[in-house]
Formats: structure tokens, sequence, C-alpha cells
């Protein structure tokens, strides 16, 4: 009898920049050789699948035979022909290449809604997503929902914008079914731009029908027939693949004139956005597709009032979409069945940073910083000591180790000075300098700043400038409260959510690790040994074997000493690279 | 009507209005940069920021509408501290040249600095400099002046239509520019010099020719057209050297390219201050009386000889609606001949 055999390769950003393609080639080259050919297409086909969220492992390789699973890692085409040989043919595992619990404990803890079919189906194909039941939530809405009945579905879940600002969805969706217009528009926000985050791409790239069902239930609900994605042209693949997806969807009646035979149409358009951060602002959003100068504008008018070209417009994120037709399909209750009293369902986060285990997770509201970073992550890398979490890229704000118990959900994140925004999730462990973080987000938002306001576009270039002196050694006293007055009045002051969150960063660093600031302005150190300027290496002469590794390694020639005697570094010289410190293997030079 | 409360102060203005020009109406000073009322709300500048009773954030009162009931705050001690911190901000990267500067004695940024004290800066740092000049005509662009309040973008695309500027790069380096850093190539009507709250934009042609203190100011009406926009002459030593125009009257305060740079002229050595007729072969300084009579004579003459159809007259867009009637009506009834026209009509 013939064996069943798919074999899924990771074909994300990350798998394909990993060499995805490679080795996906290989594998269907090495069948070919051995005999495995075409005919057998049915029994063994190889087939590319979106992101799984385990990056850090990519290429990541699924070999499925007679529906058992074994998941490869770390794959190389050079390693293609042993996989074909001893386990495709010869039916024995190839052990060391194949994951190992630590995989495992990563997926564990998590819960996958939307990208519970990333990974395994076939983005590229739409039958791939009808198979396991996609489309299915858009066949029920038409044939037995009213608009109001979907709305309630949506309210009832506890759905809440997973762009950031947690407005639940299913009230925006209401207040624009509620406005009286011939013409509405609803916009899937695909900006995706906090450094470090890429959950909206993976969906994209991973289940792009996902959203595009989304998106036509959240346009029967509200009364639109136009919608646009607005996507980063940072993101060919994902355009690639939503292009595909939308020409499949059309063919297939999912969307156009007179959807599945009803009397609703709609169409969706895609409008690429230009690499600005700030047009990830719904109203600077509107006005870049508009085509303006991507420029945010004051609210109210909210765009569910007046949106894009005045109409009534709802906004909603990727992930937030993507969410719809699994609640519509499964029912509020299940959805609601994750998470908090406020905070329902799941959110997906990409996990960076100084843990061992890094990707994209998706997990329930409510699971504790703790589970994401220990059980999840698997701890923090070379086992060191975790010092804070960041959450929700530039707008948000570091919690410390102390505080790792919260919950992750809106109040609970906001509560303490940061957000859950898109999911950035970056970990930070004892050699993380705080107040160089703050000064790395302030220089993203800085340049991101459209310049239209003047706390954000002033204020925050000061902030930067004052956080690059401090971190350079030139920190005077006073700084500390200059921070913070200007912080608050940048809050308090700016015109949109960009400027009036920007400071977060530095607030929440200041709340929680003055004392490393203190450090820098008044004693001219850096605790955790980051900043350059305030940096001086030495070699501990207890320690010191005269080995001469550091001495060849320096760069700018600072070390002098005798063969087996102590060493010396020449302060003046010294560039303060650090590469005598990464050499060393007595441990005998000092960093502080 | 909606009535409202500002500073305690009961408010009654028509829906629709914004919360600025409710208190303008009640006389109550809400300090702005980047409003014009003759142009769309921006809310760049965040002076204008109020509190509303029941609203979670500060508003820009610019943009606001007033509701019923509404109870606007406009002054409080965060208020006051934002306002500071703002103008200090504007302050910190501004070449603070107003000594030399065309715009002192007549600049927003300068009252805001003065009414709010502002001797020190917390915030100095980067300042943006920019070396390239703009050749164009008329229009001096100091960009290291601008404040960023759109003023400028504004009125080119929403009164002027022309959308010969608009803000470029991001952040501390936005920049207001005509396409690709070009110099200024537009119809030249400077009514982005007339919005303009600093020393960013000035007229080339009064640069160095009078400070503020010292101008005269002549109200007047211009001579290029029918129009009949209301200008006021800046006298200067006795010499115009510029034309602006108050928002306040008939022309809103707006102009053409002719009305606010065409006044030359006036000075212009070339230019006629009495009539000349040709005597010997060589024109003679005369006087109004002897050059009207001498026309008077030579219409009459040519009337009697070749009957009135020998004349026509042909009258100017430059002339005022009067002035034409009175043209047609001397043809027609003192010549006696319909051969009257006007130069509109070609």
């Amino acid at each position: 009898m013939q064996k069943e055999v798919v074999i899924k390769i990771c074909m994300g950003t990350g798998g394909i920049a990993a060499g995805g393609k490679e080795v996906m080639q290989a594998f269907i080259e090495e069948l070919k050789q051995q005999g495995i050919d075409a005919t057998v297409e049915k029994h063994c086909s190889v087939h590319q699948v979106g992101c799984r969220g385990f990056c850090a492992r990519d290429v990541l390789v699924d070999v499925i035979m007679n529906g058992e699973k074994t998941t490869y890692q770390f794959i190389k085409p050079d390693m293609v022909p042993r996989i074909v040989e001893e386990h495709i043919v010869g039916g024995v595992v190839v052990d060391e290449w194949a994951v190992k619990e630590d995989y495992h404990a990563f997926h564990e803890k998590q819960v996958k809604v939307v990208l519970a079919d990333c990974g395994e189906i076939d983005p590229e194909s739409i039958d791939s997503y009808i198979e396991r039941g996609g489309y299915e939530a858009l066949k029920r809405v038409l044939s037995e929902m009213s608009p109001e009945e979907v709305i309630k579905v949506i309210k009832d879940s506890g759905l809440r914008g997973r762009g950031g600002a947690g407005f639940p969805t299913g009230l925006k969706w209401e207040f624009a079914r509620q406005k009286n217009s011939d013409t509405k528009y609803i916009i899937c926000n695909a900006d995706e731009g906090d450094p470090g985050a890429f959950m909206d791409r993976s969906i994209i790239e991973g289940n792009p029908h996902s959203v595009i069902e989304g998106m036509v239930i959240g346009a029967y609900a509200i009364g639109a027939k136009t919608g646009y994605v607005y996507i980063r042209a940072e993101y060919p693949l994902a355009v690639e693949r939503l292009k595909i997806a939308l020409a499949q969807a059309k063919e297939k009646k999912f969307l156009g004139e007179n959807i599945l035979g009803k009397d609703f149409s709609f169409e969706i358009k895609i409008k690429l956005g230009a690499g600005a951060f700030v047009c990830g602002e719904e109203t600077a959003l509107i006005a870049s597709i508009e085509g303006r100068r991507g420029m945010p504008r004051a609210k109210p008018p909210f765009p569910v009032e007046k949106g894009l070209w005045g109409k009534p417009t709802v906004i909603n994120n990727v992930e937030t979409l993507a969410n719809v037709p699994y609640i519509i399909r499964n029912g509020a209750s299940w959805f609601a069945q994750y998470g908090t009293e406020k905070s329902k369902g799941t959110k997906v986060f990409a996990l960076t940073g100084k843990v061992k285990n890094t990707g994209l997770i998706e997990v329930p509201m409510g699971i504790s910083l703790r589970e994401i970073i220990y059980d999840i992550g698997g701890g923090i890398e070379g086992d060191r000591r975790l010092k804070a979490v960041q959450t929700g890229g530039p707008s948000g704000g570091c919690i410390p180790e102390s505080m790792i118990d919260i919950s992750v959900d809106y109040e609970s994140l906001q509560k303490v000075g940061s957000i859950v925004g898109s999911g950035g999730m970056v970990v930070m462990d004892e050699t993380d300098c705080m107040v160089n973080i703050a000064r790395y987000f302030l220089e993203f938002t800085q340049t991101e700043s459209c310049g239209k306001c003047v706390p954000c576009r002033i204020g925050t270039k000061r902030l930067l400038e004052i956080l690059t002196r401090i971190t350079d050694g030139r920190g005077r006293p006073g700084d500390i409260d200059l921070l913070l007055i200007l912080s608050e009045d940048i809050k308090a002051g700016s015109l949109c959510g960009l400027g009036q969150t920007a400071p977060n960063p530095v607030l929440s660093t200041i709340k929680y690790f003055r004392d490393e600031y203190e450090a820098h302005i008044h004693d001219k150190r850096c605790p955790a040994g980051v900043c350059k300027n305030l940096l001086t290496y030495t070699i501990l002469e207890e320690f010191c074997k005269g080995c001469t590794m550091c001495a060849r390694v320096c760069p700018a020639g600072a070390i002098v000493g005798e063969k087996k005697k102590p060493h010396r570094i020449v302060q003046e010289i010294c560039i303060k690279c650090g590469a005598c410190f990464e050499t060393c293997k007595f441990k005998a030079i000092r960093k502080g | 009507m909606i009535t409202l409360l500002i500073d305690g102060k009961q408010v009654e203005v028509k829906e629709g209005t914004t919360i600025l020009e409710a208190a303008r109406q009640a006389e109550i000073y809400i300090p702005t940069l980047c409003d014009d009322p003759r142009l769309e709300p921006y809310g760049a500048c965040r002076l204008c920021l109020v509190q509303v009773k029941g609203m979670p954030r500060l508003v820009t009162a610019c943009t606001t509408p007033v509701a019923e009931g509404m109870e606007v705050q406009t002054s409080n001690e965060q208020i006051e501290r934002i306002r500071k911190t703002i103008v200090e901000l504007l302050l910190s990267d501004h070449p603070n040249d107003c000594m030399v500067c065309e715009k002192a004695g007549d600049c927003t940024l300068q009252e805001l600095a003065y009414f709010y004290n502002l001797r020190e800066n917390r915030f100095l740092g980067e300042r943006r400099q920019y070396a390239q000049r703009d050749n164009n005509p008329f229009i001096e662009r100091d960009m290291e002046k601008c404040v960023l309040c759109g003023k400028c973008v504004r009125v080119c695309e929403e009164v002027q239509a022309v959308a010969a500027i608009d803000i470029a790069y991001r952040g501390f380096n936005a920049k207001v520019t005509p396409p690709f850093e070009k110099d200024l190539n537009c119809e030249f009507c400077g009514q982005c010099i007339s919005v303009c709250p600093t020393g960013a934009l000035i007229g080339k042609l009064s640069i160095g020719r009078g400070r503020q203190k010292d101008i005269q100011k002549v109200d007047t009406i211009c001579p290029y057209c029918g129009c009949g926009c209301n200008i006021t002459l800046h006298v200067s030593r006795n010499e115009i050297i510029r034309v602006s125009s108050s928002p306040d009257n008939i022309n809103e305060g707006w102009l053409c390219v002719k009305g606010r740079f065409g006044f030359k002229f006036v000075n212009s050595p070339d230019r006629l201050k009495k009539p000349l007729i040709k005597k010997n072969g060589k024109f003679e300084e005369v006087s109004w009386d002897e050059a009207l009579d001498y026309v008077a004579s030579k219409f009459r003459e040519i009337k009697d000889r070749y009957g009135p159809d020998a004349i026509g007259g042909l009258s100017s867009a430059r002339c005022t609606n009067e002035e034409n009637y009175l043209f047609q009506k001397f043809i027609r009834a003192t010549i006696g001949t319909n051969n009257v026209d006007h130069c509109a009509r070609y």
C-alpha cells in the first residue's frame, strides 16, 4: 500500500529568509530522484504553509506520514536527502533533527484561534482554507443572519480591537450600522509598524482568507460596499498572497457582485502604504488613502461618523478581522471562554528579546507574564536574571520583574503604565540598560512623528536629546525631572496617539528604574554595562593568566603585558568595543 | 442656538460653532498660532487646549464644536504649563534673531514669548538649519523660522486652489516646501505671507525698508481692477514698502499678485505725474486744464469734420464700475456715438 505523505514547509517571510524556498525545491527534486514522483502527488505532496510562530527555528518542516506528524527544525537543503531516505523511504525518523521537548513546550500554553490555520494550510490555495471550514461563517451570515444579529454575536464575544486601543469591535460596527449613509467603508489596517511586531504580516501571509472573510462579514454588518486593505509596501509577500486570495475569493463568489448569489455586493481594494508609521493612526491612514499627506486630524468627528471621503468608515486591525470568522463559526461564548472579564479571547504577541524561545505566540488574555516568559519562552537566555518586559512597542512601557505575575490584558497592563498595543513583547535581562531602551524607542517615535503638532515634533526630539546625553555620560542634575515634566506635557498636549503615548517608555522606565537613571547622571555609570561612554574595562590581576588572547583581539592595541603575567588595559587608548571581554576565558576582565 | 459656559460666563452661539469661535465672540482670549477663521480647523499648534467638563483629555478649542450645556475652562495650571512648554519648544528650534527680523513687532511667536516671559529655555538643543535660499522674485522663505502651523499650505490649497507647497519630511525635519525643494514657482499671490504668524514668509520687496513701528498705514482701494479690493499701504519714509489687506474687509483680506506686490510703479522715475503735449516735436509738461481743453477741442474738430462715428471709446478693466458707466455715458451722450467697448470683452 502506498504511504500517505505530506510535507509542509514554513514559507512565511521568516521561513523564506531562512531558506524555505530552497528547502522546498530540494524536497521536490529529492522526491523525484528517489522515484517518489509526480504520480504519487496525491499521496506525497510538498506544499508551503504560512508562519507557525517559532521563527527562531526556521526552516521548520512537517513530515506527515499516515497521519503521524514529525516536525524538523533548522532544516537546510543539504539535509533533505537524508530525511527523504531515512524517514520517507525508510520510515525511521531522523531524531537528531526533529524538534525536542522545548518545541512542544513553546506551543503547550498557547491557544490558537487566529493562528490555528496558519502553518497548516497553504495560504495560496482557497481550497485549503475551505477544507478547514473556511467561508462557512460567511455562508451562515448571508443565509441565516441579519446584520444586527452579526453585530450582536461580535458584541457578545467581547472582541476588542487588536491594533492597540482595544475598542470593542461590535460597538464600532453598531455605530457604523446606525449611520444613515448610502456609502460606507470598511478598512483593514495592515500598516503594522511597531518595531519587532509581525503578527499582522504573519496572519496575512499564513491565512489571508480569514482576513478577507472577516472583512466581508464586517461589510455586511455595517452596510459597506467597498473595503480597503491598507498594507505596508514593505510586506511584498503578504501583498502578493492577499492579491492571490482576493482573486480566488472573487472567483468563488465570496467577493464581488451578489456574493453567494445573495443581494449583497462587496469589493476589496488594496492600498499600499509608503512606510510611514503614523499612517497606522486611523485618520492619517484615511488621509493617505485619499491621496493626501499621512497626517492625523483631531477627533471627533470619528471615522465612524466622518471617515474616508467623508463617509462613515470602520477601521479594523488585521488580527481583529481574522478573529471574526472563527467567532461566527464557533459562537460568541466559545470565544468568550478565553480571557478575562473585560478582555476576551486570545492575543498574538511577538515574543522577542532575551528569552530562549522567540517567535509569534497566541495566548489567552489573562495569562500571566511569567507563564509567557518561562513556560512558552523557556526562560531567560543564558539563565540570566529577568529585568523587565516591554510591551506595546514604542507606545508601551516597561514592566519590571517584580510585577511579572501580572495578568496580560488591556486593563492590567494599562494600570502599570504599559499597554497591550499591537502585541510587541520584548524581554530584557540584567544586561539591558533601561535608559538606553527608552532612548531606542524615542529615537523611533521621533523619526516617525509626522511633524504636525508641536509637542510631538519638537518635544520628542528634546526627550531624545536628553536621553542621549544621559547615556553619553553628559546627563545633568535635574534631567530626570525635566524628562518627567516634558513627558507629561507631550502626553497631554499631542494631537494623536503617536505623541500621546511616545513618552510611555520614558515614564515607565523612570518609574521602575529611576536608580539606573541616577547612576548614569550622578555616578556616570551604566549599571547594565551597555552605555559605551560610561564603561571601563579593567583586567583583574588575580584572574589573568597572561594568555595574551585579549591583547591579540584588541583592535586598538590598548592591552599591554608580558606573556604569562597579568595584562593591563591602557584606558586612554581603549575604544570600549568589548572584544577582550568576550574573548577572555578566565573571566579576568571586568566591565562596568 | 446653543448655550454653554466658558470660564463661568454664559455664551450663546450658533450650532456648529467651535469653542474657539465661541470664546472669541464672548471676548475670552485663547492663544493660537495655527488658527485662521477663514481656513479649515487644523489643531496643530496645541496652544488652544482647553478643559471641557466630562472629557477625559484636554481638547483643542479650534477643532471642537460646542454642545449644549458644555462647560469649558480656557485656563488652569496644567493648560498654562503646557502652553508655556509649547512656546518654549518652538523657541528652542527658532533662530530668535528678533533684532534683525522683519516680523519683529508683528510676530505671534514673539508675542507669546513675551506674555509667557520666556527669558530662559529648558529645552535648548539641535536647531533646524537650512543653507538653501529660494530665488523666487517675491517671497522670502526662511524655513528656520517656520512653526509648521500649516496656514500657508492651507491657504494655498483651500483659498487659492494652487497647492504650490506642502509639508515634506517627518518629525523634527518636517518642512514646508515646493515640490522637490525647488524654488517657488507659483502665481505669487502672497496669501501665504499674509497668514504666516512668524518671519518665515516675508515679502522680498519690503526687506530692510522699515521696522513695523515706523510704518504709517494708509487704507485705500486697489487700483488694478474693478474688484475694488480694500488694501492697506504700509508707508515708510514716504515710500510704499508693503501692501496688506485686513481679513474683515470686503475681500476678506485676500489679494492677488498685482494688488500685493505691484506697487513699485508709484515711486518709479518713469512715472508721468503731469500731462504732456507735444509742441514743436517735443513733449512739454502742461497743466491739467490745458491738456483737457486740448483733448476736448480735438474731439470737437473730428466730430465736426467727420461726424461722431469717427470717434470710438475703449474702456479699461482697471476702472471701477462707476468710472466705466461714466465713460460710456460720455461717449454716447456727449460724443454721440455707440462706438464704445471695454477691454474685458476680448
